[in-house]
C-alpha cells in the first residue's frame, strides 16, 4: 500500500514537476516551432509564440536544396547497419557467456567494457589514416564498421544482462526432454529473449543515429548521416533558422519516439546493468 | 553439467566478438604508439623519423595543452555538478505522486535523444544569438543588457548544453534507483515520527550513493571526449578558449596534419579515460558477482 498524499501535496508536486519538464522541453519546442515560421519571423524581435504565419515551405526547401532525404537515407543504413552487424557477432557471444559460463567469463565481459572506455580520439590517427589508404573516408561501409566496433560492448553487455535472466531449468527440462542444442536455441531461448533483443536493437539504434564523432571525422558529403548534414547549417554565412530547425526537426523526430519507448532499458543499458 | 562438445561450442561462438574487439583495441592503440614516437606530419610527406619521446615532451610543454586541460576539467566538473545537483530533486519531484506523470517524464527525458549538432546549434542560435535569440529577448523584457554567450562566456555556453543533454541522464538513472527503494522503509521513519527531511538524508540519500557514483563515472567517460557541441558551436575558440583535449588532439590531426603530435596527445587522453575508467570497471565488477 503506498502512502496517502493528501491533495495539496499532489497539487504541488503536479505543478512542480510540469514547470520543471516544460522548461526542460522547451528548446525541443521552441526548434519545431520556428521550423513553422518564414526566416524573418524565425529572427523576429519580439519573437510570436504561436500567431504567426505557419508555413510548410521550410520542409519543401530543405529537401529540394539540400537533398534532405539522402543524408535521412545515410543515417538508416549506417545505423541500421551497424546495430544488424553488432547483433550478430553478439548474439552468440553473450548467449555463451550466459549459459555456459567458465572462469573466465567475468574478465571477459570487464575487458570488453574497457574497451568501450577508449576515448575515440585516442586512435581518430590511425583510424583516419587506414580509412584513408584504404579508400574508406567518406563511405557507408566505414561508418558501418567503426559505429559497429564502437557499440559492440554495449551490445554484448545489455544482452548478456538479459539472457542471464532466463531460468536455467526451463532449458534443463528441455535437455531431459530430449532436446538438441539447435531446438532448444529455437523453440525455448528465442522467444524468451526476444523482448531483450529488441530493446538492446532500439538502444542501440538510437547511439548509432546520434553519434557524432566518427561521422563528423570520416563522412563529409556522399556518406554524411543526418548528424554531419546539421553540422553543415553551423557556417555563419549560410544560417537560416527556420531551415535549421525544420532539417533539425526530421533528424530528431524518429529517434525521439524510439527513444520514448526504450527509456526503462536506457537506463540499464548505459549502465552496463549497474543499475536497473 | 556442460559436455565437452557444449565447451566447445560456447567458446567458438564467442570467439568472432573477442577477436573482433581485440583487433580493435590492439591495432589502432599500436600505431598510435607507433605514430606517437615519430616526426610524422602529413603536409611534409617522406620526412619520417624517430624522435622518440619529442612529440610528448611538445605535446605536454604547449600552453594549448595546459589550456585545454583546464577547459576540460572545468567543462566535466561543471557538468557533472549541474547535472547532478538538478537531477536529484528532479527525480525527487518526479518520484512524487504527479497528475500526468509519464507526459512529464517524456519531456525530462528528450533532450538526451536529440543528436548533439542539432541540440547546440539550436541553442547556438535560437536561444543564445545576442540579438535575436530567445535569452537576449527575455532579458530585454527585464530591462537587461544580453549576453553574448559565444563571445563573453562561451566556455560557459557549452557547458550549459552539453548539461542540458545530459540532465535527463542523471534524472533518469536517480528517479530508477528511488523506485527501487524500499517504500516501506520510507513508511516506517514517517510511523516513527521522521521528517521529510530526515527521510531524505537518512535513508533516501544513502541509497542513491551508488548510483550517484555510477552517474558520475559513465558521464565522465563521455564528457571526457565531447566533441561535435565545440565543433559546430566555437571550433574551439575564441582563441582557445573552448578548446578541450579531444578538440585538441583533432585540430592537431586534421587541421595542422602532425599526425606525430596528435599520436602523443591521443595517448595522454587514453591514459586520462583509463583512470576513470578503472573505478567504473571496479564497481560494474563487484555488481557482477552480486
Amino acid at each position: 500500500m503506498a502512502r496517502m498524499a493528501t491533495t495539496k501535496q499532489v497539487a504541488v508536486s503536479t505543478i512542480g514537476a510540469w514547470l520543471f519538464g516544460f522548461l526542460i522541453f522547451f528548446p525541443i519546442l521552441w526548434m519545431v516551432l520556428a521550423s513553422f515560421k518564414t526566416e524573418l519571423e524565425a529572427f523576429a524581435i519580439p519573437p510570436s509564440f504561436l500567431f504567426f504565419h505557419w508555413t510548410t515551405e521550410n520542409y519543401a526547401t530543405v529537401q529540394e536544396r539540400s537533398d534532405y532525404l539522402h543524408h535521412a537515407l545515410n543515417s538508416i543504413i549506417i545505423a541500421g547497419g551497424s546495430t544488424l552487424i553488432a547483433l550478430l557477432i553478439a548474439i552468440p557471444a553473450a548467449w555463451s557467456m550466459a549459459f555456459s559460463p567458465t572462469k573466465r567469463t567475468k574478465d571477459i565481459l570487464l575487458w570488453m567494457l574497457s574497451t568501450k572506455m577508449m576515448p575515440p580520439v585516442g586512435v581518430l590517427v590511425p583510424i583516419y589514416l587506414i580509412y584513408k589508404s584504404f579508400g574508406l573516408l567518406d563511405s557507408r561501409i566505414g561508418l558501418v564498421f567503426i559505429l559497429c566496433l564502437g557499440n559492440l560492448p554495449i551490445v554484448i553487455w545489455m544482452l548478456f544482462t538479459y539472457f542471464k535472466e532466463i531460468p536455467r531449468d526451463i532449458l534443463e527440462a528441455a535437455r531431459m526432454d530430449g532436446a538438441t542444442i539447435g531446438r532448444e536455441l529455437v523453440y525455448v531461448l528465442t522467444p524468451m529473449a526476444i523482448p531483450g533483443l529488441a530493446s538492446t536493437m532500439l538502444l542501440n539504434l538510437i547511439l548509432a543515429w546520434n553519434e557524432a564523432f566518427w561521422t563528423l571525422n570520416l563522412s563529409t558529403s556522399s556518406a554524411a548521416p543526418l548528424t554531419t548534414f546539421i553540422a553543415s547549417y553551423s557556417s555563419p554565412e549560410g544560417l537560416f533558422w527556420a531551415k535549421l530547425s525544420a532539417a533539425s526537426t526530421l533528424a530528431i523526430a524518429p529517434i525521439l519516439v524510439l527513444g520514448w519507448f526504450s527509456q526503462k532499458q536506457l537506463v540499464r543499458g548505459l549502465t552496463f546493468g549497474a543499475v536497473k | 553439467m556442460a559436455t565437452r562438445q557444449t565447451q566447445l561450442l560456447a567458446r567458438s561462438l564467442l570467439t568472432p566478438a573477442v577477436g573482433l574487439l581485440f583487433i580493435w583495441m590492439i591495432v589502432p592503440l599500436a600505431l598510435t604508439i607507433y605514430f606517437s614516437t615519430l616526426h610524422y606530419s602529413l603536409l611534409d610527406p617522406g620526412s619520417e623519423a624517430f624522435i622518440g619521446l619529442e612529440n610528448f615532451r611538445y605535446f605536454l610543454t604547449d600552453p594549448a595543452f595546459i589550456a585545454s586541460l583546464q577547459n576540460t576539467l572545468v567543462l566535466v566538473g561543471s557538468v557533472l555538478a549541474l547535472t547532478v545537483l538538478l537531477g536529484i530533486p528532479l527525480a525527487l519531484l518526479l518520484d512524487q505522486p504527479v497528475i500526468g506523470l509519464n507526459i512529464v517524464r517524456l519531456m525530462v527525458i528528450a533532450p538526451f535523444f536529440v543528436m548533439p549538432t542539432v541540440s547546440a546549434l539550436v541553442w547556438k542560435n535560437l536561444l543564445m544569438h545576442p540579438v535575436s535569440g530567445l535569452f537576449a529577448w527575455i532579458a530585454s523584457v527585464f530591462g537587461l543588457t544580453p549576453i553574448d554567450w559565444f563571445n563573453d562566456v562561451p566556455l560557459l555556453a557549452v557547458i550549459l548544453i552539453v548539461s542540458w543533454q545530459w540532465l535527463p541522464f542523471a534524472t533518469l538513472i536517480l528517479l530508477t534507483a528511488m523506485q527501487s527503494l524500499d517504500e516501506e522503509q520510507k513508511e516506517a521513519a514517517e510511523m516513527d515520527g521522521a521528517s521529510a527531511v530526515s527521510t531524505f538524508i537518512y535513508i533516501t540519500l544513502p541509497h542513491l550513493a551508488r548510483p550517484i557514483t555510477v552517474v558520475i563515472l559513465i558521464e565522465t567517460i563521455f564528457l571526457l571526449t565531447v566533441f561535435a557541441e565545440i565543433y559546430v558551436t566555437t571550433g574551439g575558440g575564441p582563441g582557445l578558449s573552448t578548446t578541450n583535449i579531444a578538440f585538441l588532439i583533432y585540430s592537431q590531426a586534421l587541421i595542422q596534419y602532425d599526425v606525430g603530435t596528435a599520436s602523443a596527445g591521443g595517448l595522454v587522453a587514453v591514459v586520462i579515460a583509463n583512470i576513470v575508467a578503472f573505478f567504473l570497471v571496479r564497481i560494474v565488477g563487484r555488481n557482477l558477482e552480486a
